[in-house]
C-alpha cells in the first residue's frame, strides 16, 4: 500500500549535502503497524516528515520515491496531495502542547481537516464522531474545548482525531506517547492499536522505546544514522536479532522478560549527519566489528521470513554482540 | 471577566490619580510666582491679585489641589488665560481635527502594517522582503516632522495635489472633501508607526510559522493561505495588537509635531501655542484628558488581547 524506495533526505549546500536519511525503503500494509525504532538523532522523523511532505525548510528529498497504492506522492505537499486525490496519508506528532493552535476550539480544528477531506460530511457531526472513535468521554461537548484545557493524553487524541479526520490509508505516528505518563501511554497505544484493526489502516509508530514496541509493533524497522540496519517482524526479530546494535538496543532494555542484563547503555554516541563514517556507520561501536566494516558497501543479510539486515557478522540465534 | 475589568479600572483610577497630582504640581514647580510668569512683565498688579483671587493660590495647597481636582471630575478643567473662555471649549474646539487625524492615521497603519507585514513574511528571504524590510526600517528611522516636510515639498507644493496646511471643519461647508487636508499629516504621521506594526507583524509571522501547530495545520492538506491566514496571522495578531497602546502613546506626542507643521487647527498645536503663551490652565486641561484617554485606550487594547487569546482568563 505505502511504499518507500530508497529515500534520501540531505540538508545542507547542495553541493556538498549533508545526508540525513541515506537510503531507506520500507512498506506498510493495511492493519499492520511499523515500528521505526532508533535512538533519538538517527533521522526517524526527517524520515516521516519527508513522507508527509512536511519537511522543514533546508531539509529536502534528494532521491528515492514514496509511492502510496501505486501514485508517485514524493514531491507533493499535502494540499496538493488532497487535490490529486491522494491525501491518504496524515500524522500525529510527539509533542501534544504544542500541536494544536492555541487560539481555536478544537472542534474547529478538527472540521477544518473534515471539510477538506470529507466534504460531503457535516463537519461537526464527524468531529464528534472522531472524538468518541478516540474515546474521548463527553464528545459533544469537549468540541468547544480549548487545548489549553485540556491534558496532554486528552490532547494526543484530538491530535489522533484530527489525523483521522483525513480518512488515511496509513497513520505515521512520531512519538506520541513520549511526552505521556506509562498509564495514558497506554491508553494511547490501545487507541492506535484498535483504529488501525477497525479501520484497515496501516501504522507507522515511530519510537526509541523497545518496549513500546513490544507492546504494540507487527513488524520491526531498525534505524541507525539514518539507515535501516534490520527490519522484519517483531516476535523473530526479538527473538533473534541479526543487527549487533538491534541486539545492543535490547539489550538496553531494563525489562527482564526482554533478555535484560541490567541496565547497559550502548558505550560511545550515534555519529551526527555529515560525521558519518564509511562502510558501517555503527562500526565504532561495535564489539564484533574487524576491519572490513570500516570501509566499502556493507552486505544485506536475508534470511527467511521476510527478514533483513546490514551486517558483515550478523549474529546466530542466542548469540550476544 | 467581571473581576478582571474591575481590577483594570481599579489600577486606571489609581494611575489617573497619580498622574493628577504631577499635572496639578507642575504649575507650583514654575519658578517664581506662576501668576506674574503667566500675565507677563506687562502686568498691573490689580490683574495679578485678581488671577491670584480666581485661582485660589492664597489657600493651603492641599485644598486648592481638591477643588482642581473636584471641578475636573465636574467638567469643569478651569478657564484659558489667553482666550478668556472654558479650557473643555478650547479643548473641544480642536478635537475634531486631532480626532479625524488620529483615526485617518490608525486607518493608514492598520491597512499598510499589517498586510505588508504579512507579505514580507511569506516571501520572507526573497528581494520583495528586502525591499519592503528596508523601506520599513528607513521610515520607522525618520523624524515625523521630516517626513511632512518632504510631503509638503512633493505633493502639496510640487505636484499641487493636496493642500499643505490647515483644516477647515467637515461641518462648516466643504463636507468629507476636506478629508484631503488630513491626507499628508496623516501619512506622515503613519510612516514611523506603520513601519513598526509591518516590522512587528512580519517578525511575530515568522515566529509563529516556526511553531508546531502550524506543521499540524499543513498536515491536514488545507491551502497555504488558508494555513497563513487562520493559524499563523491569527496567532501573529496576538503580539500586533497588544502593541497598539504604545503606538497610540506615540501617536500623541507625534501629533503635537505633525499638527503644528501642517498648521492644524487641533488640540497638539493648541497645546504647543499654550506653552508659548503661558496659558497653564489649557496645558493642564490638554495633558489631563490626554492621560485619560491613554488610561482608556490601553484598557481597551488589553480587553481585546484577551478576546482574542482564550488562554489568558478574564
Ligand atoms: N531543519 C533541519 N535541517 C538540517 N538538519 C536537521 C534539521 N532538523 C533536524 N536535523 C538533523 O537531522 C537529524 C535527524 O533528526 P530527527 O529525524 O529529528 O531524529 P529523530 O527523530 O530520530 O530523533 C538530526 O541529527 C538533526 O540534527
Ligand atoms: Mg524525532
Amino acid at each position: 500500500m505505502l511504499s518507500v524506495t530508497d529515500l534520501t533526505v540531505s540538508a545542507g549546500p547542495r553541493t556538498s549535502p549533508i545526508g540525513i536519511v541515506r537510503g531507506v525503503s520500507l512498506g506498510v500494509d493495511q492493519g499492520e503497524i511499523l515500528c521505526l525504532v532508533g535512538e533519538s538523532g538517527c533521522g526517524k522523523s526527517m524520515t516521516s516528515l519527508a513522507l508527509m511532505g512536511l519537511l522543514p525548510p533546508g531539509a529536502r528529498v534528494s532521491g528515492g520515491s514514496v509511492e502510496l497504492d501505486g501514485h508517485d506522492i514524493t514531491h507533493l505537499a499535502p494540499h496538493r496531495r488532497v487535490r490529486a486525490g491522494r491525501g491518504k496519508l496524515a500524522m500525529v506528532f510527539q509533542e501534544p502542547m504544542t500541536s494544536l493552535n492555541p487560539v481555536t476550539r478544537i472542534g474547529w480544528q478538527i472540521e477544518e481537516a473534515v471539510r477538506v477531506h470529507d466534504p460531503d460530511a457535516n463537519p461537526t457531526d464527524r468531529a464528534r464522531e472522531l472524538l468518541e472513535m478516540v474515546r474521548i468521554p463527553d464528545a459533544a461537548n469537549q468540541l468547544s474545548a480549548y487545548p489549553h484545557e485540556l491534558s496532554g493524553g486528552m490532547r494526543q487524541r484530538v491530535m489522533i482525531a484530527i489525523a483521522l479526520a483525513c480518512r488515511p490509508r496509513v497513520l505515521i505516528a512520531d512519538e506520541p506517547t513520549t511526552a505521556l505518563d506509562v498509564t495514558i501511554q497506554r491508553q494511547v497505544l490501545g487507541i492506535i492499536r484498535e483504529l488501525c484493526d477497525d479501520l484497515d489502516m496501516g501504522v507507522i509508530f515511530i519510537t526509541h522505546d523497545l518496549g513500546v514496541v513490544a507492546q504494540i509493533a507487527d513488524r520491526v524497522a531498525v534505524m541507525y544514522a539514518g539507515r535501516l540496519v534490520e527490519t522484519g517482524a517483531v516476535a523473530p526479530l526479538f527473538r533473534a536479532p541479526l543487527h549487533p546494535y538491534t541486539e545492543r538496543l535490547m539489550a538496553c532494555l531494563p525489562d527482564p522478560a526482554a533478555r535484560s542484563k541490567g541496565f547497559a547503555t550502548i558505550p560511545g554516541s550515534a555519529p551526527r549527519p555529515g560525521e558519518i563514517p564509511d562502510g558501517c556507520a555503527f562500526a565504532p561501536r561495535c564489539p564484533r566489528a574487524q576491519d572490513v566494516c570500516r570501509g566499502g558497501e556493507v552486505p544485506v543479510v536475508r534470511p527467511e521470513g521476510g527478514r533483513r539486515a546490514l551486517c558483515h557478522f550478523p549474529l546466530a540465534e542466542g548469540e550476544t554482540a | 471577566m467581571g473581576r478582571y475589568v474591575i481590577g483594570r479600572i481599579g489600577a486606571a483610577a489609581a494611575t489617573l490619580f497619580a498622574a493628577s497630582i504631577v499635572i496639578f504640581s507642575f504649575i507650583h514647580l514654575i519658578p517664581g510666582d506662576p501668576v506674574s510668569v503667566m500675565l507677563g512683565d506687562a502686568a498691573t498688579p490689580e490683574q495679578v491679585a485678581a488671577l491670584r483671587e480666581r485661582m485660589g493660590l492664597d489657600e493651603p495647597i492641599w485644598v486648592q489641589y481638591l477643588v482642581w481636582a473636584g471641578n475636573a471630575l465636574q467638567g469643569d478643567l478651569g478657564r484659558s488665560i489667553f482666550f478668556e473662555t472654558p479650557v473643555t471649549q478650547v479643548i473641544a474646539d480642536g478635537a475634531e481635527t486631532s480626532i479625524l487625524l488620529a483615526l485617518i492615521t490608525m486607518i493608514w497603519i492598520v491597512l499598510f502594517g499589517i498586510p505588508v507585514g504579512i507579505l514580507a513574511a511569506i516571501r520572507q528571504g526573497t528581494w520583495i522582503d528586502q525591499g519592503l524590510s528596508g523601506l520599513a526600517m528607513l521610515l520607522a528611522s525618520v523624524p515625523t516632522f521630516w517626513v511632512g516636510l518632504y510631503l509638503i515639498l512633493i505633493f502639496a507644493a510640487g505636484l499641487g495635489w493636496f493642500p499643505s496646511s490647515g483644516y477647515p471643519s467637515i461641518f462648516e461647508g466643504g463636507g468629507l472633501a476636506n478629508l484631503q487636508y488630513l491626507l499628508l499629516p496623516s501619512i506622515a504621521l503613519a510612516a514611523p508607526n506603520a513601519a513598526l506594526i509591518l516590522r512587528l507583524t512580519r517578525a511575530s509571522m515568522l515566529d509563529v510559522s516556526r511553531e508546531d501547530f502550524v506543521r499540524t495545520a499543513r498536515a491536514k492538506g488545507i491551502r497555504p493561505s488558508r494555513v497563513v491566514l487562520r493559524h499563523i496571522l491569527r496567532n501573529a495578531l496576538l503580539a500586533v495588537v497588544s502593541a497598539f497602546g504604545f503606538t497610540f502613546a506615540a501617536l500623541i506626542s507625534e501629533a503635537v509635531v505633525t499638527e503644528t507643521v501642517f498648521a492644524l487647527p487641533g488640540i497638539g498645536r493648541t497645546v504647543v501655542q499654550s506653552i508659548l503663551r503661558r496659558d497653564y490652565p489649557v496645558i493642564q486641561g490638554v495633558i489631563l484628558v490626554t492621560v485619560c484617554l491613554y488610561l482608556v485606550i490601553n484598557l481597551l487594547v488589553d480587553l481585546s488581547y484577551r478576546l482574542l487569546d482564550p488562554r489568558v482568563e478574564l
